[in-house]
Parts: C-alpha cells; sequence; structure tokens
C-alpha cells in the first residue's frame, strides 16, 4: 500500500445543515488503481461526502488534496477538470436528448455529434461497454442509461469516478457485467470509489471497505480480510444478527388465485400476459423481475386499483368460499383484509401523504369506520404513537410531516400501517428500497411475523439474496409473463437472475 | 384567384408578424423551463413602450431623422420588454414564485400599463378620438422594400412588407438553428428538460434562464411594435392590441416548440383571425361573428390535437413551469 500515492485524500471535512451534522471530520485516503467501497447506514452521511467531493456541496470546515495538491472544488465542474466523476443514484440525463448530447453536455468544446460519437465508441471498445451513442435516453434501459453516465465521466477523462449504488436497479447479469467494467478501469490506472447495501457486492468488487457511521469515519479494513458479519457490525455500531428468518409455512391454505390474469395500460400496450399463480396463507411468495415488468400492475389488480382485461382473481376465505376480486371496489377487497404497501422510487408517491403527520396518515386508512361525523383522532395518534416506538422511527413527534422523516423511516410507518390492519393478505412492493441494513432486518422481521400469523405475503423484491432466504416460493416475471415459478430453498440467484430475463421456454431448454 | 391571394396574403402576413415575435419569444422563453404567461403584457409593454418614445421624438421635432425614428422607438420598446422579462426572472428565477401566477399578474400589468400610458398620450395630444396616430413614425416602420411595386404579384406576396417584418421570419430562423445546433442550445434546451442535470453538467442555469427569457420577451415586445407601427399605422388605441398574446402563447404549443414551424404557423393564424373581412358583403351579421371565432376554435382543436401526439420529442420542456431549486 505505501508504495503507492493517494489520489484523493480527504483531510478532517465537516459539512453541517444548519443544526444536523452530516459529516464530522471525515479522513479518507483513495490511492490510485484502487476501488474503495463506502459502507454505511442510511443518513450514515455517505452521499455527502461525496458530493463534496464531486463539488455539489462545499466542505464547511477541512481540506481536499487531489495527487498531494490542495484543492478547492467549489462547483462540478472544478470536479470534472481535477478529473473527479460522480454518477449519481438518480440519473443526470437529458431524456430527450441521445447518449452523445447527454455526454457532450455542458462542455466547452465545439459540439460535433458524429466526432463525438466516435470518441464514446472508442471508450466503449476500451472498458468494455455496449452502447449506441445516437440512441435517445428515453429509449433506454435502466443499464444502459447507467452506462451513459459512466461513459460521460470517462469521456471527461476522469481519474476518479464515484458510483452511488451503481447495482440497486440492476439485474445479477448487469451487475456483473458493470464489475467487469470498472475491474478494466482499475486496470488502467483509474480509482473507484462505490457506494453500496449489498455486503456481497462490497466483497466481491472492492479491494479496501471504509465504514461510516453517524457522519464520521470509523475504519477501513482490506476486503481480503474482511467478512460480512464484521462489516456489519462495525458499521451499525453494535453486533446484528444477519440470519433472515424463514419459518416453515403452517398449514397453508389457498388465499389468492390468480387465473391468467391478462392486463393492457392505458396506450395499450400488454403489461400482463396470461399470470396464474396461487397465494397461500401462512406463505411469503416472492416476485421478482426488473423493474417494470408488471409487478406495480398484478399488485394494484388484485388490490382493486388496476383495470383488468381478462383473467380471473378469486380470494378464498377460510370457509373455502371463492369470490372473484375483479370488478370489485378497492374498499370492498380492503374490508377483506387484503392489504397493499408499495414503496414506488420516490417513496412518497402512494400510500402516504407527504405533508400530513405521522396520526393523520395513519387515519387514511382508518377514517371511514364508526358511525358518528366526527372521525376518531384518538386511535390513529395511539397507532402511531405505538408504531414509532415499535419500529424505532427516528421522528420528533407522530405530528411531524411525513415528508420531513428519512427514507427508511418513512417506509417503516407505511409498512408499520398496512400491517397494524391485521391484514388477511400482505402484497407488499420494494418494502426495504434504499434502506440500510438494520431497518431492511427490522422489516423482514415484520414480514416473518405475519407470515406466522397466517397471513398470506406477497412481496415483490429488488435483492435476490433476500428474496431467496425470506420467500417460501418465487415468482419470477419477465416482460408482463411467468418465466417461471420456483423453490425458494432450492433455485439460486443465476437462475432466478436467468429467469428474469429470459421466457420459460428458452430458460428450461438451456 | 389570384387577385384574392394579392389582397389576402399581405393582411395574412400582417396580422402574422406580431403572432410570430410573440411565439418565438415564448418559445425561447420555454425551452429555458420558464413557462411566462406574461408574454401577452409583454407585447403590450413593448407596443406603448414604442409608441411613448416615438411621440416624444415627433411632438419635440417638425421633420424626423430616419435613423432617429426609428432607433428611438425600437429601443423604448426592447428596453421596455427587457424590464418585463427582467422582472419576471427575478420574481421566478431569483425569488421562485409560481410562474403562472407571475405570468398572468404580469399580463394584467402590462395592458393595465398600456391602456393608462395610452390614455394619457391621448389627453395630451388633445385628439377628439380616443386614439393617437403617429403617421410620421409608422412612414417609417412600414416602408416596403424599393422593388416591391416593380415585381407584379411576386412583389406583392412576398416583398411588400417592413423590415420588422422579415426580421421576424430571421429571428425565427437564426433562434432555430441555434437551439438546434449549437452548444448553446444544447445547454439551454438541457436546463429547460432537466435543470439538475444541467447543474451538474457545469451548466450555469440561473444565467440561461434570465438570458433566455429576457431575450424572449424582447423578441415578444417587438410584436407589440410592429402591430402599433406597421400593422396600425401609427395608430395606438386602448385594447386595440387584444387577444393576440395569448394566441401567441397557444402557438407555441401547436409549434412543438420549434420556432422555425411559427413562420407558416403564425401567418395562417394571421389569415384565420381576418378571416372574416373577406366573406361576402351581405351575408348575415351572425355568421361573420363565427368566422372571428376562426383562431379561437383553431386554437382549442390544436390543443386538443397537440395533447394526444405523444412523441417524446414533442412534448413541453419536462421542467416547464418548475422553479429550479440549487440545493436537492
Amino acid at each position: 500500500m505505501d508504495a503507492k500515492t493517494p489520489v484523493l485524500g480527504l483531510s478532517h471535512l465537516t459539512k453541517r445543515f444548519g443544526k444536523v451534522v452530516a459529516n464530522e471530520d471525515v479522513c479518507l485516503d483513495v490511492y490510485e488503481g484502487e476501488i474503495l467501497a463506502l459502507l454505511g447506514e442510511n443518513g450514515s452521511g455517505k452521499t455527502t461526502l461525496m458530493n463534496m467531493i464531486s463539488g455539489i456541496y462545499f466542505p464547511d470546515e477541512g481540506e481536499i488534496y487531489f495527487k498531494g495538491e490542495p484543492v478547492v472544488i467549489a462547483s462540478p465542474k472544478d470536479a470534472f477538470s481535477l478529473g473527479i466523476g460522480m454518477i449519481h443514484q438518480h440519473f443526470k440525463l437529458v431524456d430527450i436528448l441521445s447518449a452523445t448530447e447527454n455526454i457532450i453536455l455542458g462542455m466547452e468544446e465545439k459540439p460535433d455529434l458524429n466526432k463525438s460519437a466516435d470518441r464514446i465508441k472508442a471508450i466503449c471498445e476500451k472498458y468494455g461497454f455496449d452502447i449506441d451513442p445516437y440512441k435517445k435516453i428515453y429509449e433506454m434501459s435502466v443499464s444502459e442509461k447507467q452506462t451513459v453516465e459512466i461513459v460521460k465521466v470517462l469521456y471527461r477523462g476522469a481519474q476518479l469516478l464515484i458510483l452511488d449504488e451503481p447495482t440497486a436497479v440492476l439485474t445479477p447479469q448487469e451487475t456483473e457485467k458493470l464489475f467487469e467494467v470498472l475491474r478494466n478501469m482499475k486496470k488502467d490506472g483509474k480509482s473507484v470509489i462505490i457506494i453500496t447495501h449489498k455486503l456481497q457486492e462490497v466483497l466481491d468488487i472492492s479491494d479496501r471497505v471504509a465504514i461510516l457511521r453517524k457522519g464520521r469515519y470509523i475504519c477501513d479494513v482490506e476486503t481480503a480480510s474482511a467478512n460480512v458479519q464484521e462489516l456489519t457490525d462495525a458499521m451499525v455500531g453494535h453486533s446484528v444478527s444477519l440470519n433472515i428468518e424463514r419459518p416453515e409455512p403452517v398449514n397453508p391454505k389457498k388465499r389468492i388465485v390468480v387465473e391468467n390474469l391478462t392486463v393492457f395500460d392505458e396506450e395499450g400496450v400488454c403489461k400482463l400476459k396470461d399470470v396464474s399463480f396461487t397465494a397461500k396463507s401462512g406463505e411469503i411468495i416472492g416476485i421478482a423481475g426488473i423493474a417494470g415488468n408488471g409487478q406495480k400492475e398484478l399488485l394494484e389488480a388484485i388490490a382493486g386499483l388496476q383495470q383488468v382485461d381478462s383473467g380471473h382473481i378469486y380470494y378464498i376465505g377460510d370457509d373455502k368460499s371463492r369470490q372473484e376480486l375483479i370488478g370489485k371496489d378497492p374498499l370492498e377487497i380492503m374490508d377483506l383484509g387484503v392489504s397493499l404497501s408499495f414503496v414506488p422510487e420516490d417513496r412518497l408517491g402512494m400510500g402516504l401523504v407527504a405533508n400530513m403527520g405521522l396520526a393523520d396518515n395513519m387515519m387514511l386508512r382508518s377514517f371511514r369506520k364508526g358511525n358518528s361525523v366526527f372521525t376518531d383522532r384518538k386511535r390513529p395518534r395511539e397507532l402511531a404513537a405505538s408504531i414509532v416506538e415499535r419500529l424505532e422511527v427516528n421522528t420528533p413527534g407522530i405530528a411531524t410531516m411525513v415528508r420531513k422523516l428519512s427514507g427508511g423511516n418513512v417506509q417503516k410507518v407505511l409498512v408499520g400501517r398496512e400491517i397494524s390492519t391485521a391484514p388477511t393478505v400482505l402484497l407488499t412492493a420494494y418494502a426495504v428500497r434504499g434502506l440500510d441494513i438494520n431497518s431492511s432486518y427490522t422489516i423482514y422481521d415484520l414480514i416473518n411475523q405475519q407470515k406466522k400469523a397466517g397471513v398470506a405475503v406477497v412481496y415483490v423484491g429488488e435483492d435476490l439474496d433476500v428474496l431467496l432466504e425470506l420467500c417460501d416460493r418465487i415468482l419470477v416475471l419477465c416482460d408482463g409473463q411467468v418465466s417461471g415459478l420456483l423453490d425458494a430453498r432450492e433455485t439460486d440467484k443465476r437462475e432466478v437472475g436467468y429467469l428474469m430475463t429470459n421466457l420459460r421456454g428458452e430458460a428450461h431448454a438451456q | 384567384m389570384l387577385d384574392f391571394l394579392i389582397r389576402f396574403i399581405p393582411r395574412a402576413v400582417g396580422q402574422g408578424i406580431p403572432l410570430m415575435y410573440g411565439s418565438v419569444g415564448e418559445t425561447i422563453t420555454e425551452k429555458s423551463g420558464n413557462l411566462n404567461l406574461g408574454t401577452a403584457g409583454i407585447m403590450y409593454v413593448g407596443g406603448i413602450c414604442g409608441v411613448i418614445g416615438a411621440f416624444l421624438y415627433e411632438t419635440g421635432n417638425k421633420t424626423l431623422n430616419p435613423f432617429l425614428g426609428i432607433f428611438i422607438p425600437l429601443g423604448c420598446c426592447i428596453a421596455g420588454s427587457l424590464a418585463m422579462g427582467l422582472l419576471y426572472c427575478f420574481l421566478t428565477v431569483s425569488l421562485r414564485a409560481n410562474q403562472n401566477v407571475c405570468g398572468l399578474a404580469m399580463t394584467t400589468f402590462g395592458v393595465g400599463f398600456g391602456n393608462f400610458f395610452g390614455g394619457s398620450l391621448i389627453k395630451l395630444s388633445g385628439a377628439d378620438v380616443p386614439s393617437i396616430a403617429l403617421s410620421k413614425t409608422s412612414g417609417l416602420f412600414s416602408q416596403k422594400l424599393p422593388i416591391a411595386d416593380q415585381a407584379g404579384w411576386f412583389g406583392k406576396i412576398f416583398l411588400s412588407y417592413s423590415f420588422l417584418a422579415y426580421a421576424a421570419v430571421a429571428i425565427a430562423l437564426i433562434a432555430s438553428y441555434i437551439i438546434h445546433n449549437t452548444r448553446t442550445g444544447l445547454s439551454l434546451r438541457a436546463v429547460g428538460e432537466s435543470p439538475a442535470t444541467a447543474d451538474a453538467a457545469g451548466i450555469d442555469v440561473i444565467k440561461y434562464k434570465y438570458v433566455a427569457t429576457c431575450i424572449g420577451a424582447m423578441i415578444s415586445g417587438l410584436g407589440g411594435l410592429y402591430y402599433v407601427f406597421d400593422y396600425a399605422s401609427g395608430v395606438w388605441s386602448n385594447d386595440a392590441f387584444g387577444d393576440r398574446g395569448w394566441l401567441a402563447i397557444a402557438l407555441v404549443i401547436f409549434t412543438i416548440w420549434q420556432p422555425v414551424h411559427s413562420i407558416w404557423a403564425s401567418i395562417a393564424f394571421g389569415g384565420l383571425y381576418i378571416l372574416h373581412m373577406f366573406i361576402p358583403a351581405g351575408t348575415n351579421l351572425a355568421i361573420k361573428e363565427l368566422y372571428q371565432m376562426a383562431p379561437f376554435l383553431a386554437t382549442i382543436i390544436m390543443l386538443i390535437i397537440t395533447s394526444i401526439r405523444n412523441r417524446r420529442e414533442n412534448q413541453p420542456p419536462a421542467s416547464l413551469g418548475l422553479s429550479y431549486f440549487n440545493m436537492e
């Protein structure tokens, strides 16, 4: 390590937002040709720290050194000119422009699209990317967009790349491809800082791991000598049990039967085609698939929020009575005990009202109850208080507006409320999206408690490791069709990942 | 037929040019993500400022110096529109006030401003009709190309306009070229689509919004100036400019944010605007009223059509109407 020179040195960086300290006294070195993983819980200040390096925020205290020289990075432009490029979690691309136009955006050079496109192709070849420089961003898949972001910083001659949770949106195969590219960059002498919540990936790709906790730098470890348990403990600050429990389903009974469900969206695009499956009580059925392959429509169809074109959805009661859910009012479906908690990408889009307090958000579920013309405010308040306590929601009070809470806390409130209605069916999508390990495990526990209580859980998830550990069965969707129904105890990531991108027939031919 | 076209087209163009200025100016503004509904007011202010300048110059001098006679109203018009553009930017970009509300307020303000000073000038001039005529300045502004009369029907249809009319076409073409073919245009489109992206790419979002909106306002203001000194022959009467500002804003949508389309679309709209003058004499007045509805009906139909179209390139700039906060 001593032989290498630090490309980037951070010395005693501190950043405050009002009274909140986002980073305090952080010192960190990044060396040439290394991949450094930055680990930390939600709100531990990883992104803030990276934003200071890439010129979006300016540190209140401390200094940044680049190749040994102290530098001032006051704007993204300064960062570019030093050769620091950041790939944000939310892509910063203009949808209606082509890849090339996005890549040269804001650069001082004369625009010559064809020449730029040639340079882009050369970069792609060198590192093993695959993109069409003339393709418009809105026609691209998430992974292509990410590629454009990476090429963009390389085009500007970046020496140091910062990737903020790059794998959150990728399939395992795409992740593997990305890692291949990162390794090529490393060989080329570039340095990479990668932020991720997925510990397995940290171990796969990085040379060194730096851990932040509550805005402070805790330690750094050589990846070769690290293991998942140690890293988690250092990140959380105390020992955490990392096993997701998977109790055997007790007395599973059919609860929701979906038969040949087909859904077209408003523009006539087929979102679900001929989907059939059964969700049983006391069991978790996982739904895997690349985002946008029909998961949302499937859950909403069950909850009565989505227009269905053909097929059936039956709710089977304890007395074996069959009720058709299609055509029923969402309220009636809710009364049967079907509960939907969908965490969209922006977390607040569905389910909670950002400008209302916790207690008022609880009322969204209960305000119709009771016979009085006045709403019952007492019970929602009690419920909010109990969720805050049980799920350790970090909030100043139950009257605080939901939008002021951090993402993890918002999700706890949403999932907590849905569970509190004592559902018979719990539909949940992306319940741990963007959550750190600790909060994620709290949510897994909650879901497992529901399972033990005999609830039929439909769990749409992104992290395949978790799906494989948590669920009993996994339904894989590809392009709105069922490409496989697997026993989670027997399958593996490779198979699920394969089915996510290939339809059934082709998959089994392999 | 040719006879009809020779009478019809020049009038349609005369009606269309103010719309062209207004819509090109507004398109440039909207490309930066600012929805300036104050365009109607800005065109009023541009018109009345030109009138004030011309009035002061004309009443002080017996004979007009052709250069000053054009330069003074033109300068006043541009200065007035620029002030409106700056005001709009200050409110919506710097103070991040709601763009719709500010735009509407500025339209109300602009119309009132025009009527107030217009009324005052009418009083000052002591005219016995409620209007003020600046025929000498108008003479300078409405000079046709010298060869127009010798070129027969071609001259009448294509060459019989004043310099401001040709300038409008030139501005539309230049604006189109800049937006689609230059680095500045690329940055401008990025600012209107996604200011956060532009910011991260090192583009000065605030500067682009200010500059684009102010240039747009100045161009729109020229529409008012053209209306008074060329179309209306230098006669200002209150409220005569009417709804043209709103038509200009509707044209922006019709032209799917491409100034080059504004050239033919504005003239077509101008044609619809004057269609009622060309129905045979003696037709029932009610029918005439129906003809006068034509441009507004066309606006409604076209808004419906454009909202059905769903090609991504034809959509409004994605961040249109939204304020940009530097810190996410």
